[in-house]
C-alpha cells in the first residue's frame, strides 16, 4: 500500500473498504458529517452522552478479536458505564504506509460487525496514511453518542456494607495480548473477552436500580478500577481471592510471567457496585445475561482505610492491592 | 564522655550537674539518692526536658566520688552519655531528696521492653516472696515499657497498667527510694494487678484432669509436655509454643500455621539445656543473658539434636532465654528447649488481642493462655547473629526498639525528619536533637495488618517523641507503599519530600551506626542486596558505591541479568540459575557441554518457550545487577534451592548453611571459584562478571563434586572477587594517592556469616578500615537510619 504518488485513487480505495463495510442509512459517505434527527434521539432519554476513545494495540489481530472489534466495545462501554444507550460512533483510522488492503478489509467487517451486534451505526469517518514508523499498522479513534434513557448518576456515595460484582473471568484479554506478543507459544491461546456490555449493563440497571458505581475493568485491571472507585468514594473495597474469578489457563500465564492478573486488561468486564439490598437481584439478572453468566460477587465495600481496595487471600490473611505508578516492578529488596 | 572532670578539692561550693543519656524512667534518680546519702551529700536530683539534673553541696572530695559512682553504679538499663558540671548558686535542701520533675517532657525516653532481671526473677520461685509466681513482676530494672505505652508522659496512666490501681503494698515501693521499684511504672502484685488464664478456644473449660492445676501459667508446661500446642499472649503480641524435641508437635504445628520451612524461633529455661544444642560462646552467653534478650541465631553443633523439623536444612538453630516472668514461670518445670513462635498464619504479624486470637490462632493451638493486661503496641523478638566476633542484629524490635542511635558528629543540627523506610522488613526513622529513633521492625507493608501498623506506629511515635518532622525521606522505587505514603502525607501536609537511592540508603545506614562524621570523606561502599532501583530505572543489587552521606559515585557493580517473571524470579531461584547460563554461555552451548547433568534435564523440563520469550523480547524480564539474585542462582545450580522459596533469603542460607568448613579455612586459594572483573559494554562500569564461575561450578558438577565443597569455594571465590574489585577501584597506586580507605559493608546478603567474615577479613588484608553493621540490621530494616541521615545531608548544608 502505497500513499502520496498514488494519492487520490489509493485514498479512495482505502475509504472505500470502510465505507462499504459500515454501510448504513446514515453514513453518508461523501459528505464530512451525519446528520441525526434530533426527535428521534429526544424520544430515547433527557441527556446526550458523548465520548470519545483512541485504540492502539499490538498486535492488531488477536484471539478473539482485532483491533476493530476493541474500537467499537471500548466506545459502546465508555457510554454504557455512563448508564446510557449507545447509537452512533464515528471512527478516525490512521494507517501506516505499507498495511495491507486485506487486514484493513479484516479490521473494518470486524468493526461492522461488532457495531451490528451492539446495535450503534458507524455514520461517520476519516483515513490518514502515514509515512512507515510513524505510527504502528493502524490507529484506530471512535467517538460515540448515545443517550441516557433516565438519569442514572453514578454518585460517589458507596456506603459500608456494598457489594462489588464483576461479570466473569478476569485478565483474559490482558493474557490474550501478551501472548499474541513475542512468540508466547501458549499451548491453548487465550481468547479476548472484548464485548459490548451495554445490554448486561441495562439489564444490571433495571434490576439494581440504586447501583451506585460502574467500571469497565480495562487497562490497569480490575485492581486499577477498584482503586478509582475507592478513591473516589474515601471508602475501602474488600475483594476475596477464593471468588474473584480468573481462568486457570490465565492464572498459569501470569505464574510464569510473574504478574498478577488483577492488573490486566479487560475489554468486556465491568465491576458494579450495588447496595446490599439489591445485590441479589442485581446477581441474577447479570448470570441471566450471555455476557453475564460468570457474574460474582467477588467484595465488598468497608468503613477501612478510605482509597484503599485489599484482597483476602486463600491463607487468610489481607494483602494490599495498590494502583501502579507504572509496570509491575519487583518490589522485593 | 569524660566521667571524670576534676573538681577541685578546695571547692566546696555548690554545684549543678546535667546528665544526659538513657538516664529517664530507668531508675537513676534513686540511685543518684542513694549515692548521695552514702556521701552524707545534700541536694536534689530531678529529670527534666534534657535528661536528669543533680544539684550538690557538701565537700569537693565528696562530689568528685558521687560522680564516679554515679557511672559504677548505674542502673542496668541506664547509660550515660555525657555530662558537665557548673557552680550552683541557688538554694538547696539540708538532705538530699528526689524533686518533682520540671519542664515538659519533650525529651522523655520512652525506654525498650527489658527481660526480666536477676532479682524479679529469683522473687517469683521463691515461696516466701511476695510475687511467688506471679507472672508480671517487674521492677525498675526489668520489665514491659514500650510494648505497654499509650502515651506520654511515660507514667502508670499513659500504659495499660493504668486499669490496675496499685495496693497499699506496690505503692510503698513504687514511692520509697530505696525500694527497686521506686517509679517503676508497670509494677504489680497477685493482689491489684493483671492475671493470666489459661483458656480452651472451643470455649470449653479446661478440664482438671489434664494437668496439675497447681496455677494455670505452670499448666501451660503440663500441656507442652504432653505435645499440646498453645498459644500464649507475650509480651508483644502472642507467640504459639510447643516442645521442640517432640516431632509430631512441631510437624503439626508447621501444618497448620502453614509455615514450610522457616526456621522456628525457640526458647529454653537456662543456658545449660541451650548448651547442650548449639556451641556457646562469651559473646553469645552475654546476648542472651542482657536485657535486651534477643533470639540468638547459633551453630547447631551441641551433644544433642532436635527435630530436623524445627529448622529444616539449617546448621543453626534461634534461642532466646525466657523473657518475661511469664515465659520463666511457663519453662520453669522445663527440661527442654520450646519452639516460641510468633502466633500468627504464615507472613502476617502477630496478633495481639483475645479476639484475634481466638479468630486466627484457635485452628492452631487449642489452649490458650491469656491475660487481662491489654498489649498497646505489637512488637516482634529480634534476632541477633553473630558475626566476626560481635553480636550483629538481623531483626531490630524488643529490646531494642525505641531506645535512640547518636547520630555521628555534624548531625547535631539536623532538623526533624521522617524517614519511611524499605517495602519489606520496613522500619522508619526519625530524626530529632541530634538523635535517631529507628522504629521497631514491621514486616511487609503489602499486608494491610502490616501497614496499618505502621501507620498507626507512624502516629504513637510522633506522640512519644513529639515529633514534627520538617522533611520525609522515601526511596526512590515509587511503587513502594512506604513511598506512596511519604508523597501523599507530603502532599497533604505540605511538606518537602526527599528520595534516596536505595543501596546509597543502605550505606548511609551503615556509616551512621559507626559514627562516621558527616563531613568524613567518601568510603567505599559494597552494597550486597536483593533488589533496588538503580538512579538509571534499571534494578541494582550488587554495588559499589564510592559515597558519602552527600551523594555517592556508582564505581562498579554486578552483572546485569535478566529476572524473567521480575518477582517470580525471587520466589523460584531455578529462573534466575536458567537466566545467567543463558546470558553466559545460552541453551545450544550449555546442553553441548553440560547435558549429561541432572541439572540440564531439570532444566530442560522447565524451561520453555515462553520463558526464552520473555527473556528476549525483555516481557517481565528487568535487567538486575543483584547480589542476592546470584546466590540464588549458584544455590540452585547446586541442588540446594527448592523449586519455590518457602520464604526469602531460603536459596541463599541453605547455601550458607551447606558451606564444608574445613573447605572454606583451607589454604588452597587457587579452587576458590573464579569471578572476572571487567567492564560493561557502553557504559564502561566495571562488573563482577560470574562466566569463568559457571564454568568451574558446572565442571566440578560433572566431577560430582560434593554441594558443601562447591558452596565453600563459591563463597570464597565471591569474597575474593569483591576483595579484588575494592583493592582495584581504591587506585592506591595512584599518584593522587587512594581513593578511599575507608569500606562500608551493607545489603541483606550481608546477613550471611561466612560471606561477611569473608569479605571482612579479606578487605582488612588489604588494609582497609571495614565499617560493618551491628546495631542496625544490614537488611532493609536499616534503610530507614541510611534515608534519614542521607535527608538531614541534604538539609544541614
Ligand atoms: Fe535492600
Ligand atoms: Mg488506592
Ligand atoms: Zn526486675
Ligand atoms: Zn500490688
Amino acid at each position: 500500500l502505497a500513499h502520496g504518488g498514488g494519492g487520490k485513487a489509493m485514498k479512495d480505495l482505502i475509504d472505500d473498504v470502510f465505507v462499504s463495510a459500515f454501510d448504513n442509512g446514515t453514513l453518508a459517505p461523501l459528505e464530512d458529517q451525519a446528520r441525526i434527527d434530533l426527535a428521534a434521539v429526544a424520544a430515547q432519554g433527557d441527556r446526550l452522552a458523548f465520548t470519545t476513545d483512541s485504540f492502539v494495540v499490538d498486535p492488531v489481530v488477536f484471539p478473539g478479536g482485532d483491533i476493530g472489534k476493541l474500537a467499537v466495545c471500548g466506545t459502546v462501554n465508555d457510554l454504557a458505564v455512563g448508564g446510557a444507550r449507545p447509537l452512533y460512533l464515528s471512527c478516525a483510522a490512521i494507517i501506516e504506509e505499507g498495511v495491507s488492503l486485506d487486514l484493513l478489509r479484516q479490521i473494518a467487517g470486524s468493526m461492522a460487525e461488532a457495531a451490528r451486534d451492539a446495535g450503534v451505526g458507524i455514520v461517520t469517518g476519516d483515513t490518514k496514511v502515514v509515512h512507515k514508523g510513524a505510527c504502528d499498522k493502524l490507529f484506530l479513534t471512535t467517538t460515540g453518542v448515545g443517550v441516557s434513557g433516565k438519569v442514572w448518576n453514578s454518585a460517589p456515595s458507596r456506603r459500608p456494607g456494598d457489594m462489588v460484582l464483576v461479570n466473569g473471568l478476569l485478565g483474559d484479554h490482558g493474557a490474550a495480548i501478551l501472548g499474541a506478543r513475542g512468540d508466547m507459544a501458549l499451548e491453548s491461546p487465550i481468547e479476548s473477552d472484548c464485548a459490548a456490555l451495554h445490554g448486561l449493563i441495562e439489564a444490571l440497571l433495571a434490576a439494581a436500580p440504586g447501583t451506585r458505581a460502574l467500571r469497565d475493568a480495562t487497562r490497569g485491571g480490575l485492581a486499577t478500577v477498584l482503586n478509582e472507585i475507592a478513591d473516589a468514594s474515601d471508602t475501602e473495597i474488600e475483594i476475596d481471592e477464593t471468588t474473584t474469578p480468573i481462568r486457570e489457563e490465565v492464572k498459569g500465564f501470569c505464574e510464569i510471567l510473574g504478574l498478577d492478573p488483577l492488573y490486566l486488561a479487560n475489554e468486556g468486564k465491568v465491576a458494579a457496585v450495588v447496595p446490599p439490598e439489591e445485590a441479589d437481584a442485581a446477581l441474577s439478572a447479570m448470570q441471566a445475561h450471555p455476557l453475564g453468566a460468570g457474574t460474582r460477587i467477588i467484595g465488598t465495600v468497608k468503613d477501612g482505610e478510605p482509597g484503599r481496595v485489599t484482597m483476602r487471600t486463600v491463607f487468610g490473611g489481607r494483602r494490599i492491592v495498590d494502583m501502579l505508578v507504572g509496570e509491575q516492578l519487583p518490589r522485593i529488596c | 564522655m569524660n566521667l571524670h572532670q576534676p573538681i577541685p578539692a578546695e571547692q566546696s561550693g555548690a554545684v549543678e550537674i546535667r546528665v544526659r543519656g538513657r538516664v529517664q524512667g530507668v531508675g537513676f534518680r534513686p540511685t543518684v539518692w542513694r549515692i548521695a546519702r552514702e556521701l552524707g551529700l545534700n541536694g536534689e536530683v530531678l529529670n527534666d526536658a534534657d535528661g536528669v539534673l543533680v544539684r550538690l553541696g557538701g565537700s569537693g572530695a565528696a562530689i568528685a566520688r558521687l560522680l564516679e559512682r554515679m557511672e559504677a553504679e548505674r542502673p542496668p538499663l541506664g547509660r550515660i552519655d555525657h555530662f558537665e558540671t557548673r557552680p550552683f548558686g541557688g538554694d538547696l535542701p539540708r538532705e538530699f531528696r528526689i524533686a518533682e520533675s520540671v519542664g515538659g517532657t519533650a525529651h522523655t525516653q520512652v525506654t525498650p521492653d527489658a527481660a526480666i532481671c536477676e532479682a524479679c526473677a529469683a522473687e517469683v520461685v521463691d515461696p516466701f516472696a511476695r510475687r511467688y509466681r506471679y507472672p508480671f513482676t517487674n521492677c525498675t530494672h526489668c520489665g514491659p515499657r514500650f510494648s505497654i505505652v499509650t502515651g506520654i508522659p511515660y507514667d502508670r496512666a499513659q500504659t495499660t497498667m493504668a486499669p490496675f490501681p496499685m495496693c497499699p503494698a506496690c505503692d510503698a515501693e513504687y514511692t520509697d527510694p530505696a525500694d527497686r521499684r521506686f517509679h517503676a511504672e508497670p509494677i504489680a502484685c497477685h493482689t491489684c494487678g493483671p492475671t493470666a488464664r489459661l483458656v480452651r478456644f472451643d470455649g470449653r473449660a479446661v478440664s482438671f484432669d489434664q494437668h496439675s492445676m497447681l496455677d494455670d501459667v505452670d499448666a501451660v508446661c503440663s500441656l507442652l509436655q504432653k505435645g499440646e500446642i498453645v498459644a500464649i499472649k507475650g509480651l508483644g503480641g502472642y507467640q504459639i509454643a510447643c516442645d521442640a524435641t517432640n516431632e509430631d508437635a512441631v510437624t503439626r504445628l508447621r501444618i497448620l500455621k502453614k509455615r514450610d520451612a522457616k526456621p522456628f524461633a525457640l526458647m529454653a529455661r537456662d543456658i545449660e539445656i541451650v548448651g547442650r544444642y548449639c556451641a556457646l560462646d562469651d559473646i553469645a552467653r552475654q546476648v542472651l543473658h542482657s536485657p535486651e534478650a534477643p533470639i540468638v541465631i547459633l551453630p547447631a553443633s551441641g551433644t544433642a539434636r532436635l527435630p530436623d523439623v524445627v529448622a529444616p536444612g539449617m546448621t543453626t538453630l534461634g534461642f532466646m532465654l525466657p523473657t518475661t516472668p511469664l515465659h520463666l514461670l511457663i519453662l520453669r518445670r522445663m527440661d527442654r528447649p520450646v519452639v516460641m513462635t510468633s502466633g500468627n498464619l504464615s507472613d502476617e504479624p502477630q496478633v495481639t488481642t483475645e479476639a484475634e486470637a481466638s479468630a486466627r490462632l484457635s485452628a492452631i493451638a487449642p489452649y490458650a493462655l491469656v491475660h487481662d493486661r491489654d498489649i498497646a503496641n505489637r512488637i516482634d523478638d529480634s534476632v541477633v547473629r553473630i558475626m566476626a566476633g560481635k553480636a550483629r542484629l538481623v531483626r531490630r524490635a524488643r529490646g531494642y526498639a525505641p531506645a535512640p542511635i547518636q547520630l555521628p558528629p555534624g548531625f547535631e543540627a539536623a532538623p526533624q525528619i521522617l524517614a519511611h523506610g524499605g517495602e519489606l522488613k520496613a522500619t522508619f526513622c526519625l530524626v530529632k536533637d541530634g538523635e535517631a529513633i529507628l522504629s521497631q521492625h514491621q514486616g511487609d507493608l503489602e499486608d494491610a495488618a502490616t501497614y496499618d501498623d505502621y501507620c498507626k506506629n507512624l502516629a504513637l511515635y510522633a506522640t512519644l517523641f513529639d515529633h514534627a518532622p520538617e522533611v520525609l525521606v522515601a526511596d526512590k522505587h515509587p511503587e513502594y507503599l512506604s513511598t506512596k505514603l511519604a508523597r501523599a502525607r507530603a502532599g497533604k501536609d505540605g511538606l518537602a519530600t526527599i528520595e534516596v537511592q536505595h543501596h546509597h540508603a543502605h550505606v548511609g545506614a551503615c556509616l551512621a551506626e559507626n559514627g562516621y562524621p558527616l563531613d568524613g570523606a567518601p568510603v567505599l561502599g559494597i552494597v550486597l542486596d536483593g533488589l533496588g532501583l538503580g538512579d538509571d530505572g534499571t534494578i541494582w543489587g550488587g554495588e559499589f558505591l564510592l559515597a558519602d552521606y552527600q551523594g555517592y559515585e556508582r564505581l562498579a557493580t554486578f552483572k546485569p541479568v535478566a529476572m524473567p517473571g521480575g518477582a517470580a524470579a525471587v520466589r523460584e531461584p531455578w529462573r534466575n540459575l536458567y537466566a545467567h547460563l543463558m546470558a553466559e554461555m545460552g541453551w545450544a552451548q550449555f546442553s553441548l557441554n553440560f547435558s549429561e547433568l541432572a541439572l540440564y534435564a531439570a532444566l530442560e523440563a522447565r524451561r520453555g518457550p515462553t520463558l526464552d520469550a520473555m527473556i528476549n523480547n525483555g516481557v517481565n524480564a528487568p535487567l538486575a545487577s543483584s547480589c542476592g539474585r546470584l546466590f540464588d542462582a549458584v544455590a540452585a545450580a547446586l541442588g540446594l534451592a527448592k523449586d519455590v522459596q518457602a520464604y526469602e533469603g531460603q536459596a541463599a542460607a541453605a547455601l550458607e548453611a551447606a558451606v564444608d568448613e574445613d573447605v572454606l579455612r583451607g589454604e588452597d586459594e587457587a579452587l576458590a571459584y573464579p569471578l572476572n572483573g571487567p567492564n560493561l559494554r557502553g557504559s564502561g562500569l566495571p562488573y563482577i562478571e560470574p562466566l569463568a564461575m559457571w564454568n568451574a561450578i558446572l565442571g566440578d558438577l560433572i566431577l560430582e563434586t560434593p554441594a558443601p565443597v562447591m558452596a565453600a569455594r563459591f563463597h570464597k571465590g565471591l569474597a575474593k572477587a569483591i576483595a579484588v574489585m575494592a583493592r582495584k577501584l581504591s587506585r592506591r597506586d595512584s599518584a593522587e594517592g587512594a581513593r578511599f580507605t575507608h569500606v562500608a559493608l551493607s545489603g541483606g546478603c550481608f546477613q550471611n556469616r561466612v560471606l561477611f567474615e569473608q569479605v571482612v577479613h579479606r578487605l582488612e588484608a588489604e588494609d582497609f578500615t571495614v565499617l560493618p553493621h551491628a546495631q542496625v540490621p544490614a537488611n532493609d530494616g536499616g534503610l530507614a537510619l541510611g534515608q534519614a541521615v542521607i535527608g538531614a545531608a541534604q538539609l544541614i548544608q
